[in-house]
């Protein structure tokens, strides 16, 4: 962890703050696409820092907040299904369905078991033959070798009693569709670290061109964020778009052809819901029918229930930067993280929770 | 061979009950007290007022590095009478064993808590144990209540938190609850990661000692971490509290393992850690004494309590920013990418 002391140190932070100030020259409104940014924002306490002019919006870049609720409803109904094992990231365990939550299904008796990669789910296979361990893909692209390569492990070990239950979504398709919304004003994507690890800095030229929006990537520390910032501002200032990245230690023009090629074995495009934002085309990935034994939604013939988002919460629109939590009539009330009724409260990178854990006024 | 078992006969009573007392519970306990297993124990009392805890332990596993669940049980409940400035005396041990434990490792736990007790200077004074049928538990969960002796004019509290005054925090954050949760995974992470399992009641009685009447508030920071704590004595003293991000302590190892599973150490459980607020112009004195006793040689002041809105805990980070510190809400879950 050595090369990320150097980004945290203030010395180096506190000349860009200066910096920033400089840099706002006009009014302009960032959206910070991932939820890690969301929240490594608060956390640094850069929005009680921010320059007058200069506004930062949540973008829907929360896996867990963009699930849609006939899925998360899917979800909660498979693992109450005897013989099937549930596996799932963390983030996943409480969010709300229609009927309960996972947390909910697992205190009934269902089997879920929180892992910490999709491996570690194979492994629970291995060990328990007579069940039929499914793991709940959610996730971007940060997410999608990792289980491309789990389903080539469990290929080729034979293991016949795992399968993926896919709602894999991935960027920028997403994005594009937001922005189609002429009440959006947004000057600037923060464009996500850890995604564009995947897809390559160039995946967000078109965007920069088509919309006519500064485009940075950047990564999670303090040095990090400011100096994205830094040049976001300096973009919209002088009329100057285009895509820069500032988290070259991670980042590359070009996108990860290793994890590419592993991915496109195993999924292909395919449309996807968004809770929020309804369904977009060829914005999520669905399993090969090659590798149909490993799709859960074959397996064990899953039809999507038709179901509403809970009633008064403003998740959607908070997806899509339109809104701020405060703005919603649940949130803080009866919406907290250990009664969420929205998914952005659940996770740990919901824009809800980052605001009730951080954004209250200081 | 296979190797020797719990039963359910060895809660039932009889005589392989008798043989689990006699071949574990009086061999490594071993005092006059618990020897008599009489129905309740008689203890002296030296007049003046006792303090009274209890707590209960289900880590998994239980064996970790640092300690194991028996250490954990003993330290945990002699920390919460230290908490309120109390010496720890007394213990009492109940156990609740899952059908199928291997006698050895009760063993090691009994031997672990006989250990810890002898260190600390406290003694398990009375116990019982059950078994439950295979499933129905998990290996082995501990409840250990103590009695502690108050010495008079000894009054801690943390409503008596009062503006001006320091916070200090005895060591590093998070040290236990990443273990246990990294183990839990079964990520094998470099760097020695060990649970911080310790009893804290001698550097409590230097501090009492060194400055009677100026340590006003003791609190260890278990489950929930230093924030939830932290909330806790803003919201009982009325006040708030100011911490300096850059003076919280978290080991480097520690801080890399909550990076990979999106946690802050703030929420993190610990379990040798103590969190001490000391009138403001006492602070550097509290900290020389506490750098003086093992427990607290990593001390460190992380902040001060202000006049402001009561319970509410903000933290200065290093661009001059600043955010509010919730308390946890739910346990810690590791995040998707």
């Amino acid at each position: 962890m050595k090369h990320l002391d150097e980004y945290r140190d203030s010395s180096l932070a506190l000349p860009l703050v200066e910096e920033l100030k400089k840099a706002v020259t006009k009014p302009l409104t960032v959206m910070e696409v991932c939820g890690s940014h969301t929240m490594a924002i608060f956390r640094n306490g850069l929005r009680s820092i921010l320059p007058d002019g200069m506004k930062l919006v949540s973008g829907p870049g929360c896996p867990v907040c963009v699930t849609s609720a006939s899925h998360m409803d899917a979800f909660i109904a498979m693992a109450d299904i005897p013989g099937v094992h549930v596996t799932i990231f963390g983030d996943l365990f409480r969010v709300p369905g229609s009927n309960g939550s996972l947390a909910e299904a697992s205190s009934r008796g269902a089997k879920v078991d929180i892992v910490y990669s999709p491996m570690d789910a194979l492994e629970i296979a291995k060990n328990n033959p007579q069940e039929l361990i499914v793991f709940l893909g959610v996730g971007f692209e940060t997410t999608t070798p990792g289980i491309a390569a789990t389903i080539l492990a469990a290929k080729n070990q034979k293991v016949d009693n795992f399968c993926v239950f896919s709602t894999q979504k991935t960027m920028p398709a997403p994005m594009a569709a937001l922005l189609d919304d002429p009440s959006l004003k947004i000057d600037g994507l923060l464009c996500p670290g850890h995604v564009s690890t995947i897809i390559g800095a160039k995946a967000w030229e078109p965007m920069a061109r088509k919309y006519n929006l500064a485009c940075v990537v950047g990564g999670f520390e303090t040095a990090d964020l400011l100096k994205a910032l830094v040049l976001l501002a300096r973009q919209v200032g002088r009329g100057d778009i285009k895509v820069e990245n500032v988290y070259p230690r991670a980042v590359s023009r070009e996108p990860n052809a290793r994890a590419a090629r592993m991915v496109d074995e195993i999924f292909e495009p395919a449309d996807m819901d968004w809770r929020g934002l309804g369904p977009i085309p060829q914005s999520g990935l669905k399993i090969r029918e090659t590798y149909r034994d490993f799709d859960a939604e074959v397996r064990l013939d899953i039809t999507l229930p038709d179901s509403k988002e809970p009633k008064g919460c403003l998740c959607g629109e908070i997806l899509k930067g339109k809104k701020i939590p405060n703005e919603c009539p649940l949130f803080d009330k009866r919406c907290t993280p250990a009664t969420p009724i929205g998914p952005c409260m659940v996770s740990s990178e919901g824009t809800c929770a980052a605001y009730h854990k951080y954004g209250r006024d200081i | 061979m296979s190797e020797k078992m719990i039963l359910l006969d060895h809660g039932s009573g009889g005589l392989a009950s008798q043989e689990l007392i006699s071949e574990v519970f009086i061999k490594h306990l071993d005092n006059p007290i618990l020897n008599s297993l009489e129905d309740s124990a008689i203890l002296e009392n030296p007049g003046g007022r006792l303090a009274f805890t209890t707590d209960s332990y289900v880590v998994d596993p239980i064996f970790f590095p640092g300690g194991d669940i028996g250490k954990l049980a003993v330290h945990g409940t002699i920390n919460d009478l230290a908490m309120r400035g109390a010496r720890p005396h007394a213990l009492s041990l109940g156990l609740i064993l899952e059908e199928g434990l291997l006698f050895d490792e009760l063993e090691r736990v009994i031997i672990s808590i006989a250990e810890a007790c002898r260190e600390a200077g406290v003694y398990v004074v009375t116990g019982d144990t059950k078994v439950v049928p295979k499933g129905k538990g998990d290996k082995i969960f501990i409840n250990t209540s103590g009695i502690g002796f108050v010495e008079e004019g000894v009054d801690i509290s943390s409503k008596y938190a009062k503006e001006g005054d320091v916070v200090i925090l005895s060591g590093t954050m998070g040290d236990h609850g990443i273990t246990i949760m990294t183990r839990r995974a079964g990520i094998a992470l470099q760097g020695d990661l060990k649970s911080d399992t310790m009893p804290l009641h001698r550097m409590v009685a230097a501090l009492l000692k060194g400055l009677p009447g100026d340590i006003h508030t003791l609190r260890d920071p278990t489950r929930g971490g230093v924030a939830s704590t932290l909330n806790e004595i803003a919201e009982n003293s009325g006040l708030s509290i100011e911490i300096d991000n850059e003076a919280l302590p978290v080991r480097p190892q520690v801080n890399a393992a909550c990076e990979l599973l999106g946690l802050e150490p703030l929420y993190l459980a610990n379990e040798g850690k103590c969190l001490v607020i000391v009138s403001g112009n006492k602070a550097d004195e509290a900290l020389r004494i506490m750098h003086g006793t093992p427990e607290g040689k990593e001390a460190v002041v992380i902040g001060k309590l202000v006049a402001g809105k009561a319970g509410r805990v903000v933290i200065r980070t290093p661009v001059g920013g600043a955010r509010v510190v919730t308390p946890l809400h739910g346990m810690p879950l590791p995040r998707i990418c």
